[in-house]
């Protein structure tokens, strides 16, 4: 089980809670958890990555172990406290505007 | 008896305004969808308590939202199979995706940059969406699905549009409804555009338009057009409130004539008809491109009960001093009540009322966030 912590305006678009939590088949990467997610959230589609090229949106960045990782490949492994559930994979909005 | 809910979408969120037909006592509600833009919101004349809403951010994106029990309760509409086994829309309402290769458009810089959505500006029945990078999408299942009638965004003229200060976006949609065929949009700062085969092609309808900003001030296209506006009885005329100028066209904007008059400034963003004189028309003065605000600190409707021209000024119950807010081209609308009522929302938060076709004015809520766009509704 994968913990993912979503920015407030996504929460409460998908009506949940501070952590969502999600299975994966495979190993934990990026681009596995937003598929997770977007299957089971399906308004979410489009708000984290674009829906057809599924490229990140520029002001959304994602956060594992405490390390920026919004640049990696999105099938890099991520790190096993993510994978292990024992620490959460947090996707922010990036501070900008008013 | 009658009632008015007044559709107010701003920086922060969508505010419901209803009152009876009197229009004295008001109630609002909101915000609904907390902290997003709300572009704009349309009712469904077929069943007003259906309302689509255009909720949208620069961090997550465009949201669709559709109520059918008069803003109480809303969902996104979804698609293709209804829901997903936990109940919830597959998320296709919100999936704006360009039909073909995008192409590109001119950037303000005059190099070519590829077309790329980023919201919707405007929601018209049936339904239609405009959209930022400028393009016409419908949707025939009730906002389910967007398909792009990409004949007008493929127009020659298309690598020669560009941007306006708030981006490239089509805001306004007209339908002649005495021909069904016939759709007329505007696009900042490409002009205006017209399909007579339900959108399938284009032909710009700019002739007679002339802006000094650009290389060639007679330009087919490329003219900032912030609104038009249309009488539902008199298809062919046409009202445009430009960057500069208040224009009209008799000929279904094949042609166009300035009607600025006596106006103290030609700039401004909205304009619209009165909802039972087709000769009545409203805009708000501001006082230039440079200085988006009233002249003079006086913040003042103007109304020409001749279709442009002569134009009277509207003062009862407005600031008439120290007022330094802008109408947005959205922002303002009429209901169908005898006598008219006309609205507009500000960019300081207020939304006012004139329940005597703007002979006088009450703010109906004063501290909203800045008001993007208003929708009347008329409720029988």
């Amino acid at each position: 089980m994968i913990r993912v912590i979503l920015p407030h305006h996504l929460r409460t678009l998908a009506h949940v809670g501070d952590e969502i939590h999600v299975d994966l088949n495979g190993s934990a990467t990026v681009r596995a958890i937003i598929d997770a997610i977007e299957e089971k959230y399906p308004v979410l589609r489009g708000t984290i990555r674009d829906h057809e090229t599924k490229k990140r949106r520029p002001l959304v960045r994602f956060f594992a172990c405490g390390e920026d990782i919004s640049h990696d490949p999105p099938d890099t492994p991520l790190p096993d406290p993510i994978a292990k559930g024992t620490e959460p994979f947090f996707i922010m909005g990036a501070i900008a505007g008013g | 008896m009658s009632g008015i809910r007044v559709l107010a979408g701003t920086r922060k969120g969508a505010f419901i305004l209803t009152s009876d037909g009197k229009r004295k006592n008001w109630k609002v509600e909101g915000p609904h969808f907390a902290g997003w833009e709300i572009y704009h919101m349309k009712g469904s004349p077929v069943d007003p308590d259906r309302i689509y809403a255009s909720q949208t951010s620069a961090w997550f994106g465009q949201i669709i939202q559709r109520s059918d029990d008069g803003g109480k309760s809303w969902n996104t509409p979804g698609g293709g199979p209804a829901t997903n086994p936990q109940g919830m829309s597959m998320g296709e309402s919100n999936k704006f995706v360009y039909d073909g290769v995008p192409g590109t458009h001119q950037w303000y810089d005059g190099t070519q940059h590829p077309w790329e959505f980023k919201r919707v500006w405007h929601l018209e029945n049936h339904v239609y969406a405009g959209v930022e990078d400028a393009a016409l999408f419908q949707s025939k299942d009730g906002g389910g699905t967007w398909q792009e009638l990409s004949g007008l965004r493929k127009h020659d003229t298309g690598p020669k549009w560009q941007p306006g200060a708030g981006g490239m976006c089509l805001h306004t949609i007209l339908l002649d409804q005495k021909n069904p065929e016939r759709i007329s949009v505007a696009i900042s700062a490409a002009g205006a555009f017209r399909s007579d085969d339900g959108g399938q092609t284009w032909k710009p309808i700019n002739r007679g338009l002339h802006s000094q900003y650009i290389p060639d001030p007679l330009a087919e296209v490329g003219h900032c057009v912030h609104r038009i506006a249309m009488h539902p009885s008199r298809p062919n005329t046409l009202f445009m409130q430009k960057h500069w100028d208040v224009m009209r066209s008799d000929d279904a904007g094949d042609s166009w004539r300035e009607v600025s008059g006596n106006l103290p400034s030609d700039f401004g963003f909205p304009i619209d008809v009165h909802a039972h004189e087709p000769e009545t028309i409203y805009v708000v003065p501001i006082k230039s491109d440079s200085e988006h605000f009233p002249p003079d600190g006086k913040l003042r409707v103007y109304r020409s009960r001749s279709g442009g021209n002569e134009w009277e000024q509207l003062t009862k119950g407005l600031p008439q001093r120290d007022c330094y807010v802008n109408v947005l081209r959205d922002a303002m609308s009429v209901d169908s009540l005898d006598p008219c009522g006309i609205y507009f929302g500000t960019t300081g938060g207020q939304v006012y009322a004139s329940a005597d076709g703007g002979d006088s004015w009450k703010p109906i809520v004063r501290d909203l966030p800045a008001v993007l766009s208003v929708e009347v509704q008329t409720l029988k």
